[in-house]
């Protein structure tokens, strides 16, 4: 009888530390420049409203749906809902007189997401569409 | 009963796991297979360059469809509309009664919904001669207790043909899949 009851005791203990180890540890949260720089790229072109209409549709394909945007701001804001809610907002501005910058910054349970994996898998597919439009590719 | 108070705790790292990882989903960012279906589905070439014609055509096919208009930004092609509809289904309702009778848990159903939609216009074809489309649908449902019941994006295809055979009416032009 005590047999089975410490074999279950041991392997609720074993079962417990491999999903503490597969938790990550607190991360230290990035400072403002750290966090402007993952949240920013560079782009070379000097069209706003073309930057602007890219980035609504590489939002499109990420199965965003556009809550306002504003050409003189240069902004897009847009939630994503599936299952989850995300809030996302791009803001596009000159940089210098050849190149556009672009900031994505975004919210998910009442949090800024502050990890960089999300922000690049955004840029990945909006560098992609950038690539096309400036090329004329459909 | 010492015994089950310890396994108890022991079960406890379990519980603060599930709780305590809850990050960002993997997916919310990032391209997938369904990307290019979904695409397709959402938008429709029709053959005029004007832009704003289109867009006008448009936010009269969504009042058509009952919505209300949120925001425009008609130099970067964006209409966005949104309505607050009843989502009681007789069904769903029936089953919530039977459940609730049968073990005493609160009558929960599916009461409420609004639906957001965004559409976007762009040129599109050679040297822009039409103009492309792309229209996206999303709801919240809020259950008999008003709490949030359903977040999710409107896939039917149903919804998206509807609407574009509206905006084709409206606009007196032959809607074209890409």
């Amino acid at each position: 009888m005590k047999r089975p009851v410490n074999f279950i005791t041991a392997l609720s203990l074993i079962l417990s530390s491999l999903f503490l180890c597969g938790c990550e540890p607190p991360k230290r949260e990035p400072g403002p420049v750290e966090l402007r720089s993952m949240q920013s790229r560079v782009f070379d072109t000097t069209d706003k409203i073309k930057t602007l209409r890219t980035a609504m549709a590489t939002l499109q394909d990420l199965g965003f749906v556009i809550d306002e945007a504003d050409d003189v701001l240069g902004s897009v804001s847009a939630t994503k809902l599936d299952r989850y809610a995300v809030r996302i907002t791009i803001t596009v501005a000159p940089r210098g007189v050849t190149q556009m910058g672009v900031r994505a910054n975004a919210q998910y349970k009442l949090k800024a997401i502050e990890d960089p994996e999300p922000y690049q898998q955004f840029f990945a597919a909006f560098e992609k569409a950038m690539f096309l439009t400036t090329h004329n590719i459909e | 009963m010492r015994r089950f108070y310890l396994r108890c705790f022991l079960l406890m790292p379990f519980i603060l796991t599930f709780q305590g990882c809850a990050g960002i989903p993997k997916d919310a960012l990032r391209m997938n297979n369904a990307t290019l279906e979904d695409r397709r589905l959402q938008t429709r070439l029709f053959d005029t360059s004007d832009e704003k014609k289109i867009l006008s055509a448009s936010t009269g096919a969504l009042q058509d469809l009952g919505f209300n208009l949120d925001a425009s930004e008609t130099d970067l092609g964006l209409i966005v509309a949104s309505k607050e509809r009843s989502a009681v289904e007789t069904g769903q309702v029936l089953l919530a009664v039977v459940w609730s009778v049968l073990t005493r848990a609160p009558l929960l159903y599916d009461a409420e919904q609004k639906i957001w939609v965004s559409l976007i216009s762009r040129p599109a074809g050679e040297s822009g001669k039409q103009t492309a489309v792309r229209v996206t649908f999303q709801r919240i449902v809020w259950d008999s207790y008003g709490q949030i019941s359903k977040l999710e994006r409107l896939n039917d295809p149903e919804v998206y043909q509807g609407f574009f055979e509206t905006l084709s009416n409206a606009v007196f032009l032959e809607a074209h899949g890409i």
